[in-house]
């Protein structure tokens, strides 16, 4: 928390730029690298200096909302030695951020020592736009985006880490983007980790009605904070024939929507080298 | 009531694809929640009177034998008598000696979620005794055959065509032109056929929202006053209520009261509050000869102490059900027993075992609504957490599942491993699915593809770029490296 108090206090003049961990998350290590990328590049705009732990795989949702405990406590451990040395861990994923900011104290209830680790580690760790926002203290990007967007606020970061405010914030500063807000914006999109291969039917319902809200906003892209809802909500306008094209903030935010093609959606004519991208020669 | 939580796959399935239900529940929906926001906006204080209502009942949930037996000598020695139940069959058959004692015919019945938890009137039936229920949600449903829904809105599973059938199909009396297609005429025609009943009624059994320790009062809160009238008329007034309903002071069940109407209603105040203690005493105006109350367990106490004691310190607003998509998609039924929705997945096992509820605490996306609006701060979707930890513990998920599970935590917990067989999956899927950049089919995700198209992975892993890009750095000289 000292940390966190002297970043804050006096950005301009840091005694070094604040080192930040990425938790890259499984999902966007798999699925969606440019998201970590666009992560990267709004971090090292911000003046941090952004490190990759490669110990790291995933946060243990799977594992911990499955009722593993016992597996949950080792990948947690391993979070924590993993990200031991960073001033900071940022994630872009509030379900992934909301795990290891809130849900890591209370495994290690029996074990003071590792419930200390963890509670460190929660000290440090924040969400991708909370952490440029409320840390970092950026209230503009540089980016340009022409269209109409709309926004879905994905549960965990609302409801575990509050977020709320930051994505308007830094979306209000996008060139040429127009935010049109969501009806149930707070409502979930039926993704739930597991629950949507496990209860299918129920998730599909959901996912519907977020679907038909996104397409009666009139906006042509859906943003959110969390790959996982967007991959879902995608994959449900995708399968209803929907124009609406949908991408995580952090691509919109970084102005990196020229690297990779909407979710789920193949590459254009001239297909944006990612590799170009990710080597950082785009500035 | 036979549960049929265990089917909830199946009960859901169905429930999506019932269209009345699905028109009922779509017209639920903001009503409950938009009425809530707004009174909750109107009471400043309402997060703190949340604090202070946790406290109450953490405190009550501590003590709970003290103020039970406390409870017990006011209501004794106020001329009424407290029954102990320590399983449901007990409680039925409490109501059923007091039946037979009385010779009752008919029993009048408030809206009573515990006596629902009891299979009470079925059980009544059996006995030759009728029960008629006199909530008007309540009295709709009876007429149906079936049970509630919804904790405080029963029937919220049916549209006002479906109950202005019902009472065409059962009220015979009035003259089938008679206009009946307005919630008005619904609520006098029912109001009408009751009227006879209470009058009829020989005992009455309600529930009760609070049992004050100080006072043995128990109370209800009402809207349409028929728990007045089943509690008042009759020779005998019957109180059925779980253990944990109780509170130490009048001020505190108040206190409670603050955050009960407006999580559930959004009404400051329910239109009727309605304290009961004891029988008639001499020069009284009214009141009944006998008053009993039937305080049930079922499994309550064996939570105390246990990860699930905040659940007792549930208020049956709804608040939870109100707000939950899962809930709104699938309704109350699907659920398969007394109590629906967040509640219910948490406390269903507690009653009945989670070998038979196992699949509720799992039917969740854990989005966090239901903890956000529940006015007691109850951690639902922590608890039913807790509830997925012994099934895994006792191997109750599926095989596939489980295994699937435990394949992955291995290769979670070796990142080299790992980076490795998601370097491979990714490129192979990439290259499958990159010409249209999604696939409408997987093997072995159905569950996923059957309604939603899978996005394409880009290609490589977000680990190889960044030791791609590392490289090149490396190589590169240092002006654009971070500084150290």
């Amino acid at each position: 928390m000292a940390a966190k108090a002297e970043h804050t206090g006096a950005p301009s003049a840091p005694p070094r730029p604040p080192r930040v961990g990425l938790f890259v998350t499984c999902l966007v290590d798999f699925v969606r690298p440019s998201v970590g990328f666009a992560g990267v590049k709004l971090l090292e705009d911000a003046g941090c200096s952004v490190e990759v732990p490669k110990a790291q795989t995933c946060c243990g949702q799977p594992a911990f909302n499955s009722g593993d405990r016992q597996d949950t406590k080792l990948i947690a451990q391993q979070v924590i030695r993993a990200f031991r040395d960073v001033d900071y861990v940022v994630v872009p994923s509030g379900s992934c951020g909301g795990m290891i900011a809130t849900h890591y104290t209370e495994l290690f209830e029996d074990d003071p020592d590792l419930a200390r680790d963890a509670e460190d580690l929660a000290s440090r760790t924040y969400e991708l736009l909370q952490f440029l926002v409320d840390v970092m203290g950026v209230d503009a990007v540089d980016a340009n985006f022409e269209g109409k967007v709309t926004y879905h606020d994905a549960c965990a970061g609302l409801r575990e880490l509050g977020l709320k405010g930051q994505a308007r914030t830094l979306l209000s500063s996008v060139a040429g983007l127009e935010l049109a807000e969501l009806a149930d914006t707070e409502v979930c999109c039926g993704f739930g980790g597991t629950f949507c291969v496990k209860y299918p039917e129920i998730s599909n319902q959901m996912v519907d009605g977020k679907a038909q809200s996104v397409e009666a906003t009139g906006a042509d892209t859906l943003l959110a904070g969390e790959l996982g809802c967007l991959m879902n909500i995608a994959g449900k306008l995708q399968r209803r024939g929907s124009a609406v094209h949908v991408r995580h903030v952090a691509e919109v935010l970084a102005d990196m929507t020229h690297a990779t093609p909407p979710i789920g959606e193949a590459a254009g004519e001239s297909p944006p080298e990612l590799e170009a991208a990710a080597a950082g020669k785009e500035a | 009531m036979q549960p049929t939580s265990h089917a909830f796959k199946e009960n859901a399935a169905k429930a999506l694809d019932n269209q009345q239900l699905q028109r009922a529940l779509g017209n639920m929906k903001q009503g409950f929640i938009v009425k809530r926001q707004k009174a909750v906006d109107r009471l400043p204080e309402f997060d703190q009177l949340r604090d202070h209502a946790k406290e109450v009942k953490d405190h009550a949930l501590e003590h709970l034998d003290f103020y039970l037996e406390q409870f017990e000598d006011r209501v004794n020695s106020q001329g009424g008598q407290v029954h102990w139940a320590p399983t449901a069959e007990d409680a039925r058959q409490h109501v059923l000696e007091i039946c037979q004692r009385r010779g009752a015919g008919t029993v009048t019945k408030g809206k009573s979620m515990v006596a629902e938890e009891l299979g009470l009137n079925e059980f009544l039936e059996s006995h030759e005794i009728v029960p008629v229920e006199t909530d008007l949600g309540e009295y709709i449903i009876q007429l149906r055959g079936e049970p509630p829904s919804h904790i405080i809105a029963p029937a919220v599973h049916l549209n006002r065509d479906q109950v202005e059938a019902d009472f065409r199909k059962h009220h015979l009396q009035f003259p089938p032109e008679r206009a009946l297609s307005e919630a008005r005429q619904l609520v006098n025609e029912a109001r009408t056929v009751l009227r006879q009943r209470y009058l009829d009624a020989d005992i009455g059994i309600t529930g009760a929202n609070f049992l004050i320790a100080e006072t043995g009062a128990t109370v209800i809160v009402t809207n349409e006053g028929n728990g007045d009238l089943t509690q008042c008329l009759p020779r005998v007034h019957v109180v059925i209520a779980s253990l944990e309903k109780i509170v130490p002071t009048l001020e505190d069940a108040t206190t409670i009261m603050r955050v009960l109407a407006r999580s559930a209603t959004g009404q400051e105040q329910t239109v009727y509050t309605t304290f009961s203690a004891g029988p008639k005493r001499a020069g009284d105006l009214d009141g009944p000869d006998e008053f009993h109350v039937i305080l049930l367990d079922n499994g309550r106490s064996a939570m105390l102490g246990s990860e699930f004691q905040d659940m007792l310190r549930c208020i049956r607003c709804g608040a939870c059900m109100n707000h939950c998509p899962v809930y709104h998609a699938v309704g109350g039924h699907a659920y398969g027993w007394t109590y629906p929705g967040p509640m219910g997945a948490v406390l269903t096992p507690s009653l009945i075992g989670v070998n038979e509820a196992g699949h509720l605490p799992n039917a969740s996306t854990f989005c966090g609504r239901c903890q956000s609006v529940c006015p007691m701060h109850i951690p639902l979707p922590k608890m039913m957490r807790h509830w997925r930890e012994r099934e895994y513990e006792r191997h109750l998920q599926p095989l596939p599942a489980r295994t699937g599970l435990k394949l992955w935590a291995a290769l979670a917990r070796r990142p080299g491993l790992y980076q490795l067989a998601t370097r491979l999956q990714a490129k192979a899927m990439h290259l499958v699915g990159k010409r249209k950049g999604r696939f409408g089919w997987l093997p072995l995700a159905g569950g996923w593809t059957r309604h939603r198209d899978f996005p394409a992975p880009e290609g490589k892993t977000f680990q190889q770029l960044w030791a791609e890009r590392q490289r090149d750095r490396d190589a590169a000289p240092a002006k654009d490296q971070p500084a150290e």
